[in-house]
């Protein structure tokens, strides 16, 4: 069984991150997993995304056109994922910024005010950590303790920042779960 | 060692490292600046050297300089830097001096682009610089197995006193996987003494060591190439390395395809294998020396009907498959430029509709 989410939003929304942070949690319960940037002739608040792959077998194509989910951080990035991902995928919408929706009936949207929810924890920065634990809950990609303790080693060089993220991890689990 | 998720340029930094390679030349290129990047870091906690050169011209004759000297030593570049290279890698195929080359290939020719590409087949198989020399060209399909060539081509080089090549491309280089880095493919450096400029008193010598690639006298010259000629043959025949995917039993056609390409092919070749049609692949790992017999046998098969050569460039591996066929195939080419990359369901389409045809 293979999956692939396409993370995507502007750069320095910690699009990367996020999806690192979920290949290093599906790496770890054992599976194979892919981390695919896109790479180009990019610039400061251009658009970043990147897809990763996580599977119980060896890996094939690292080209994907048509992933399983997609986590969308701005508008530009749903506007030109969400017609790609497979029916029955999960679509997060970082409703902070998106105004609109999907229009697809037969995908689940996730509906998260990422950066609303991070600016009430006390920083925006870490509304990708919102999105990305938020999106795991929905998903079941992955395993949410295993993506905690990722998250928390990522930060462990500053431990300042690791309760800020805790919540913001704990926030997007919330609103998963009242979706 | 338990696994860790590695970016392909920094994995081959770090297995540059393992490999016992104390130093790293380079001038930075996009899609290939991290394996500098991480160097510039690592090399002093080893002792290690890190030296940023003027130009990839510059470069290549540091490279050439350390490894007159018989030091382990690497350079990682990209397509138009590879070409900057190119003379000294010549020199250094001339003076016999081993020496590891990366190309992480973006698009070409000129400037380019600067996304994934297989553009640099013809540059890094059949020569780039001037003269009758070969490299050993060595292609990974991924991160993990471009830690292990990159691990195995320090004794290869040293092996045949040669440069070595590993010609990956940009999704390689940029994409991250989960790594090992096997410590039984350390191999300790081999002993110099008899040609390198290790310096004398070194090694208690009183026998002067001359690295040059210059031969004026016609009949020297000559026997220099015989050397050379002599090495590539004894490549052909105890350097070859291929993997064969889905040949076992029959298939209708052949793929040959090489580094990230295969990936793709691969899993057309296991959802095609889905809807019942069998396809078998050829992947080479070694470009030079080429797997001419596999791919032969291969291609040979009763039930084989078609052969393709699926290339990330306008048809350049295809004359390597043609030259190994002897003309008892036909192949076609199947392939794109500029950064955009088949997707497994545009290559079993592809495949598809030339069985259709036949």
């Amino acid at each position: 069984m293979q999956k692939e989410v396409m993370f995507a939003g502007f750069g320095g929304q910690g699009i990367l991150l996020s999806a690192k942070l979920l290949a290093y949690a599906a790496m770890k319960q054992g599976a194979q997993v892919m981390w695919i940037p896109s790479y180009g002739p990019e610039m400061r608040g251009g658009t970043a995304y990147c897809t990763v792959v996580v599977s119980d077998r060896l890996i094939g194509s690292p080209i994907i056109k048509n992933p399983a989910h997609l986590v969308a951080m701005n508008r530009p990035s749903l506007e030109k994922f969400a017609p790609v991902v497979k029916p029955g995928g999960v679509v997060l919408i970082n409703s902070s910024l998106i105004p609109v929706r999907s229009g697809r009936t037969d995908i689940q949207e996730l509906i998260v005010p990422a950066n609303d929810a991070a600016i009430q924890l006390g920083s925006v920065k870490c509304a990708n950590i919102i999105a990305v634990s938020a999106f795991a809950a929905k998903s079941g990609m992955v395993d949410i303790e295993i993506l905690r303790k990722c998250v928390q080693e990522e930060f462990s060089s500053k431990p300042k920042l690791i309760p800020i993220n805790m919540q913001a991890f704990d926030e997007g689990l919330k609103i998963a779960a009242a979706s | 060692m338990a696994k860790v998720l590695m970016k392909g340029n920094e994995a081959i930094g770090e297995a540059a490292i393992r490999a016992g390679c104390l130093n790293y030349f380079a001038y930075p290129i996009t899609p290939q600046s991290e394996v500098a990047e991480y160097l510039a870091k690592r090399m002093p906690e080893v002792n290690g050297v890190f030296l940023q050169g003027e130009s990839e011209v510059a470069v290549g004759y540091m490279i050439f300089g350390a490894a007159a000297c018989g030091e382990r030593v690497m350079t990682t570049s990209s397509s138009p830097g590879v070409s900057l290279m190119s003379e000294a890698i010549s020199y250094i195929a001339g003076a016999r001096c081993p020496a590891v080359f990366v190309n992480i290939v973006r698009g070409g020719p000129g400037l380019g682009g600067i996304l994934p590409s297989q553009g640099d087949y013809f540059q890094a198989t059949k020569g780039g610089g001037h003269g009758d020399y070969h490299l050993l060209v060595l292609a990974p399909d991924g991160v993990q197995e471009a830690v292990e060539m990159t691990m195995m081509a320090f004794p290869l080089a040293e092996k045949y006193r040669g440069p070595v090549m590993i010609m990956g491309d940009g999704l390689i280089g940029q994409m991250m996987e989960p790594v090992e880095f096997p410590e039984n493919l350390y191999v300790p450096p081999s002993n110099k003494d008899d040609w390198a400029t290790t310096g004398m008193d070194k090694r208690g010598s009183t026998k002067k060591n001359i690295v040059k690639s210059l031969y004026l006298d016609p009949k020297v010259l000559n026997q220099n190439n015989l050397t050379l000629k002599a090495q590539y043959e004894q490549m052909k025949r105890e350097e070859i390395r291929f993997e064969a995917y889905n040949t076992d039993g029959d298939y209708q056609a052949l793929i040959v395809s090489y580094g990230t390409m295969s990936r793709v092919c691969k899993t057309a070749i296991d959802n095609m294998k889905e809807q019942g049609l069998e396809i078998g692949m050829i992947r080479p790992k070694t470009l030079f020396p080429f797997p001419e017999k596999a791919i032969h046998d291969a291609a040979i098969k009763p039930s084989c009907k078609r052969v393709i050569s699926i290339e990330m460039s306008m048809g350049q591996m295809i004359e390597d498959v043609e030259r190994s066929l002897k003309g008892k195939r036909e192949v076609t080419w199947f392939g794109q430029c500029g950064g955009d990359i088949y997707t497994p369901e545009e290559v079993a389409e592809h495949v598809v509709s030339l069985l259709k045809n036949n």
